[in-house]
C-alpha cells in the first residue's frame, strides 16, 4: 500500500534537530505536515475499519473457525452461521454485472472515444457521469418496476429456450432473482466503465493513430489493434474499480435478489449476498452471537475487496510489463 | 516525376497554411523541405498522404498527383495510399509491443504474408534495411520501448519499409536525436533512395545541404524556392532564401 510507505519513509529519513516552532516558520514545514497528516488520516481510517471488523467478529470466529466461510447453513434462531451462499450470491451477482457490464461498457467508451464526433461525445459522456450519482435506491426501484418483469417475461423464457441445457438457466424464473441483482449491478457499473475507458482511450498519443493509418491501416484497425491494447491498463482498472463497486453495493441489490439463502446454480433462482444480508438483519439482530456473524460477513466482504483490489494491481503491472507501456 | 503537385492551397479551418503550393518530386531521389516552424513545410507533407484528412475541418484545394493519378479524387482508396506513401514521425512512436511485432504490424493489417516464415522473412530483411538487425535480432521478441532513441526511430523506419511503399515522407525524422544517432539516420536515408522516392521535413540546413537532392524552401505558407539543392545552397535565386540559409532569420 502506498499510503504506508510514504508514512514510513518519511518517519525514517535522517532530519536536523531543530525546535518546533523554528521549523514550523518556513511554510513548506507547516504544509508537510498537513498533508502529511491528511494522508495519515486514510491509512489510519482503513486500519481501524480492519481491527473494528476482525474484534467485533470474535465470538462467531472462535465459535466456527473457518468453516464459518464453507457453512451453508444461515439460521440466527438455532445460531448456526454459514457464509456461503452470501459470498456465492455475491460473486456471482458481480460476475453477471461484468459479464453484461464490460462489452457494453468498453464498447460504449471505443465509439464515444474513436468514432463519435467531439460534440456528440463529450455530450454523452456529461449524461453518463450524471448516470453514476443515481441514488441506487432509485436504480432499485427502476430494476422493481422495469427490469424485473422484463427479465422474467422475456430474458428467461429466451434463454431457456435456446441455453436451457445449461445448468445456469434451468428451473422457473420469478423475476427477482440473481440474474436481476447482476442486471442491475450491470446498469449501475457502466458509468464508471464508461467514463474512465473513454478518458483513457483519449489520452492515447496521436502518433500512435497517425504510425497505424500511416501503413495503410483502417480505423477500425487501428482502434482495434493498437489504441485499445495501448489503453489496455486503464481500461482494466476501470473493470476493477466497477467490480469493487458491484461487489460492495447493497441497496438495489437487496430489493431484486430475493434474499433467500440457499445456493441455487440458476440464475433464474433468487439469492442474497453479504452487502444484502448486513443491510437486512443489522437492525433486527438481537444476539451477540447474530452480530458477531453479521460483522465477520462485512469482514469477509472487505477481504474479498481488497483482494480483488490486489489482483487489479498485479493484473495491470503485468500486462503492462510484457507489452513495454510506459 | 513521382509526385506532381499543383496550385495546392490548405485550410485549417478558416486559416489558410499554404498558398498556390506548385512543385514536382523527383523519383528515387531526396527531396528536402526547409523553412522556420510554422511555415508550412510539415502541413504539406502531412497532405502528400492525406494525413491532414483526420484533422477535423481542414480543407485542400488544387491537387496532388502520385503517377499521374489525383490522390484527392474520390477514387482514390486512402488506406492503399497510404500504404503506398509511408510517413516517418518527429517523435519515434514504436507501438507497445515486440520489435518483431512492430515491424510485422504493416504486414499483418494488408495481409502481405500469412505465412510465419514469411513474415519472419519481411521483419528480418526490412530490419537489415533500416540497419537495424545486428543490434535486435537477439531482442525481437522484447518491448520495443527498451529500444534506445535511435534505435526505435530506425524500428520505425523498418515498419514503414515493410508494407513496400514507394514514397518515403519523413517529419523532421532525427531532431530528437542525438548527433551519432541522426548520422545512422542520414546514412539510412541516403542508401534507401536507390529504392525509393523519399521526401524530408527538416529543421537542420546542413542536414537538408547533406542528404538531399532537391530543396524546397517554405516561408509563411509558400513554397519560396525549389531547386537542386547545391543551387539552394549556393546560389539561391530569392533573397530570403538566401537570408534563411545564411542565418539571418528563421
Amino acid at each position: 500500500m502506498p499510503l504506508s510507505s510514504t508514512v514510513a519513509a518519511n518517519a525514517g529519513a535522517p532530519r536536523r534537530v531543530r525546535p518546533l516552532a523554528r521549523r514550523l516558520q518556513r511554510g513548506d514545514q507547516i504544509a508537510h505536515l498537513i498533508t502529511l497528516i491528511f494522508a495519515a488520516t486514510i491509512f489510519i481510517v482503513t486500519a481501524l475499519l480492519f481491527y473494528e471488523l476482525y474484534t467485533g467478529a470474535l465470538l462467531t470466529r472462535q465459535k466456527f473457525g473457518w468453516s464459518f466461510l464453507s457453512g451453508t447453513t444461515w439460521d440466527p434462531v438455532a445460531l448456526e452461521f454459514g457464509a456461503l451462499p452470501f459470498i456465492y450470491g455475491t460473486l456471482v451477482t458481480s460476475a453477471l454485472a461484468l459479464i453484461i457490464g464490460v462489452p457494453l461498457g468498453v464498447g460504449a467508451a471505443i465509439f464515444l472515444a474513436e468514432l463519435a464526433p467531439l460534440g456528440v461525445s463529450d455530450g454523452l459522456a456529461f449524461i453518463i457521469e450524471l448516470l453514476a450519482a443515481v441514488p441506487s435506491v432509485i436504480y432499485g426501484l427502476l430494476a422493481i418496476f422495469t427490469l424485473v418483469p422484463f427479465l422474467r417475461d422475456y430474458v428467461a423464457p429466451l434463454l431457456q429456450s435456446t441455453l436451457g441445457f445449461l445448468p445456469l438457466f434451468q428451473g422457473q424464473s420469478y423475476g427477482v432473482s440473481l440474474l436481476a441483482g447482476g442486471s442491475i449491478l450491470a446498469i449501475m457499473v457502466l458509468p464508471f466503465i464508461i467514463s474512465i475507458s473513454r478518458e483513457v482511450l483519449l489520452a492515447v498519443p496521436r502518433e500512435q493513430r497517425e504510425a497505424s493509418l500511416a501503413l495503410g491501416a483502417t480505423q477500425w484497425e487501428t482502434t482495434w489493434n493498437v489504441v485499445v491494447p495501448y489503453a489496455k491498463a486503464g481500461i482494466i482498472g476501470s473493470i476493477f474499480l466497477a467490480l469493487a463497486r458491484a461487489l460492495g453495493e447493497t441497496m438495489a441489490v437487496t430489493m431484486v435478489i430475493g434474499n433467500d439463502p440457499r445456493i441455487n446454480l440458476s440464475v433464474f433462482a433468487p439469492g442474497y449476498s453479504i452487502a444484502a444480508a448486513i443491510a437486512n438483519e443489522f437492525s433486527e439482530a438481537t444476539g451477540d452471537m447474530h452480530i458477531s456473524a453479521l460483522i465477520e460477513l462485512g469482514f469477509v466482504l472487505f477481504c474479498i475487496t481488497i483482494a480483488v483490489n490486489a489482483v487489479a494491481r498485479l493484473l495491470i503491472l503485468t500486462t503492462t510489463r510484457k507489452s513495454g507501456a510506459t | 516525376m513521382k509526385i506532381n503537385v499543383g496550385r495546392v492551397n490548405f485550410y485549417y479551418g478558416k486559416q489558410q497554411a499554404l498558398y498556390d503550393v506548385s512543385t514536382r518530386i523527383r523519383q528515387q531521389a531526396v527531396t528536402a523541405l526547409i523553412g522556420p516552424s510554422g511555415c508550412g513545410k510539415s502541413t504539406f507533407l502531412r497532405s502528400l498522404n492525406r494525413m491532414n484528412d483526420l484533422i477535423p475541418g481542414a480543407r485542400l484545394e488544387g491537387k496532388v498527383e502520385l503517377d499521374g493519378e489525383d490522390i484527392y479524387s474520390d477514387e482514390m482508396d486512402v488506406i492503399h495510399l497510404r500504404r503506398r506513401v509511408g510517413m516517418i514521425f518527429q517523435r519515434s512512436n514504436p507501438f507497445p509491443m515486440s520489435v518483431y511485432d512492430n515491424v510485422a504490424y504493416g504486414v499483418r493489417v494488408n495481409k502481405l504474408a500469412r505465412k510465419r516464415l514469411e513474415v519472419d522473412e519481411i521483419v528480418e530483411k526490412t530490419l537489415r534495411a533500416a540497419a537495424l538487425w545486428e543490434e535486435v535480432k537477439d531482442r525481437l521478441h522484447r518491448s520495443a520501448m527498451s529500444l534506445s532513441g535511435g534505435q526505435q526511430q530506425r524500428l520505425c523506419i523498418a515498419r514503414a519499409l515493410a508494407v513496400e511503399p514507394e514514397v518515403l515522407l519523413m517529419d523532421e525524422p532525427a531532431s530528437a536525436l542525438d548527433p551519432i544517432s541522426t548520422a545512422k539516420i542520414e546514412e539510412l536515408i541516403y542508401n534507401l533512395k536507390q529504392s525509393y522516392t523519399i521526401v524530408v521535413v527538416t529543421h537542420n540546413m546542413q542536414q537538408a545541404a547533406r542528404i538531399s537532392d532537391e530543396t524546397g524552401f517554405f516561408l509563411n505558407g509558400r513554397l519560396v524556392e525549389f531547386n537542386e539543392t547545391k543551387r539552394i545552397f549556393t546560389a539561391p535565386a530569392v533573397r530570403e532564401t538566401e537570408d534563411y540559409i545564411t542565418g539571418r532569420f528563421g
